[in-house]
């Protein structure tokens, strides 16, 4: 007869993936290694910029989660003036301080204000601890002043993480589709373009990115919708997929269910939670001296 | 584990594994699911309910060996919907039925659904609503059913005090403009299939009592694994995740 805490044990520990991380008993398995792509400020608790991370850690490591790339600040804002975008990243850059182990910083850009996103760029990532960028919907992204972003972000090798939707009701006046992002990504094939959301309507977006090799997609910020991972490790392979929650909006839990409960190989589970976002800031992390395991 | 939210037969706009009674039992199983609260998808699009009830019925009992308790669909602007009623009743012998007033094209401030719900109540059955069943940004663009308006249902409930009332898909803290007066309803649970943000679930239960979250998955519209992870990121103690796994749901269906 099982006592009531080992069947709860059972029930919270059928997931093989995280239970191996830290199973002694399986040393055989390899150790899933968690990385977030989409990590936010934005809706974390805390007053502080260090207190925010601070809680965000607490969920990580509840849940597994080795590292997050962080990026917006608070207030969100969609089209920030060029004061508040600093204000936001600075905001980025103390928690990051803070938590230098368990977080990277990817800097907030508006190409509505490309001459401050350039300045802003060099100050957090060419000069600064931070490794990629995060455009979010100021302008759609296939508009020619997304451009020189593109082309300083593939000079220092930082992957570029573009907010996508297609809405059923429309998207808004400057929110990117993954259509966007194809445009964009044919016109810059050496920059490294993240597709984020894979559009949210993922059986339209898995298919209109499919033929751009160059592109990864990301696949936080919608419903845990069964099916999403098995169509797109179907359609565009393993290793052009990235885990991301969208925390602190989303839960870690419901982002991290769409790999953890596919229905694909666990070798494809690690390289979306983590393998292939180690691959992509490979060279941007050697460039900048930190360690890269 | 009870899950209080998963659904037999075809989503139309998607293949699922698990929409296969046989394949849904097993997969429930390996989950170490013991108890399944089943809704049917044919319920949410059919006309002939006592048609899809009946379905439901017999293939939880064909598959289930008792792990399935079937939920049948009545809507109440069908004609003689009174009888899909009693059948769940008295010749299914359902312990409740799930309702689907988006899809079937009705608000709450309806008095057929005010019927209902009394009459339901009075036949001691839970009364299931989901409140949707997908991201409205992504339905099919014929198909668009935007989420169910329940700001009207805690006046509702207050002239139903008997009304035990499970609110399926649901995301209350994220919907605090028509949610705010449900949340001291003692006689309204909640699922955790669509609570979302870090820590939600948690959030929830410091709101409304821990006594009043289930675990409802979704199941297999939705990844089983999100509901579980979402319990091990609110962090309870084992108390609270026995109460939110299994004995609450239990209590409820006792009731």
């Amino acid at each position: 007869m099982l006592d009531r805490r080992t069947l709860l044990r059972r029930a919270l520990g059928g997931l093989s993936l995280l239970a191996a991380r830290s199973s002694a008993a399986n040393p055989a398995a390899a150790p899933l290694r968690i990385w977030d792509i989409h990590c936010h400020l934005t809706d974390a608790p805390g007053e502080t910029p260090e207190e925010r991370l601070t809680a965000i850690v607490k969920f990580m490591d509840r849940m597994g989660i080795e590292r997050v790339m962080l990026s917006l600040g608070y207030p969100l804002l969609y089209d920030p003036p060029p004061a508040q975008l600093r204000e936001e990243n600075d905001q980025v850059l103390r928690a990051i301080k803070r938590w230098p182990d368990r977080a990277y910083g990817f800097v907030y850009l508006n190409p509505n204000h490309l001459q401050a996103s350039l300045d802003e760029f060099d100050r957090c990532v060419r000069d600064g601890p931070m490794v990629g960028v995060k455009l979010l919907a100021a302008k759609r992204c296939n508009a020619p002043e997304l451009d020189p972003i593109a082309e300083r972000a593939a000079a220092l090798k930082a992957p570029i993480m573009q907010h996508t939707w297609l809405k059923a009701g429309g998207n808004e006046p400057g929110e990117s589709s993954p259509y966007d992002v194809v445009e964009l990504a044919r016109r810059h094939p050496n920059t490294s373009l993240v597709c984020g959301h894979t559009g949210g309507d993922w059986e339209l977006g898995i298919r209109i990115v499919r033929a751009t090799k160059s592109l990864c997609v990301e696949i936080a910020g919608s419903n845990p919708t069964a099916g999403f991972i098995e169509m797109a490790v179907r359609e565009l392979g393993a290793e052009r997929i990235l885990y991301g929650s969208d925390a602190c909006g989303r839960s870690f839990a419901s982002q991290l269910a769409k790999a953890i409960g596919a229905d694909v190989p666990d070798s494809a589970k690690q390289l979306i939670l983590g393998g292939n976002l180690r691959r992509l800031l490979t060279p941007i992390l050697k460039a900048k001296g930190h360690p890269v395991t | 584990m009870i899950d209080v939210n998963v659904s037999l037969f075809r989503w139309p706009f998607r293949r699922l594994a698990g929409d296969d009674t046989a394949g849904l039992v097993a997969a429930l199983r390996k989950r170490n699911v013991t108890q399944a609260w089943a809704g049917s998808l044919e319920g949410v699009f059919h006309k002939d309910l006592a048609g899809a009830n009946t379905r439901l019925a017999e293939e939880c009992h064909r598959f289930g060996d008792g792990m399935l308790h079937p939920f049948g669909s009545v809507n109440p602007k069908l004609p003689d919907w009174q009888e899909d009623l009693r059948r769940c009743h008295e010749e299914h012998k359902m312990p409740g039925i799930r309702l689907h007033p988006n899809y079937h094209g009705y608000g709450l401030k309806d008095p057929a659904f005010s019927e209902l719900l009394h009459l339901a109540a009075a036949r001691g059955m839970l009364v299931q609503l989901a409140v949707c069943l997908e991201d409205e940004r992504t339905q099919h663009p014929l198909m668009h059913v935007p989420p169910v308006d329940i700001s009207s249902l805690a006046d509702l409930l207050k002239r139903e005090p008997d009304v035990r009332l499970v609110l399926l898909n649901s995301d209350p803290l994220h919907n605090l403009e028509q949610s705010q007066e449900l949340l001291p309803a003692r006689n309204v649970f909640f699922d955790i299939s669509m609570v979302e943000g870090a820590g939600g679930v948690g959030r929830l239960a410091k709101q409304v009592s821990i006594t009043r979250v289930l675990f409802g998955t979704h199941y297999p519209l939705f990844y089983f694994e999100s509901a579980v992870l979402k319990v091990r990121e609110a962090e309870f103690a084992d108390a609270e995740k026995q109460a939110v796994l299994e004995s609450n749901a239990r209590k409820l269906l006792s009731q």
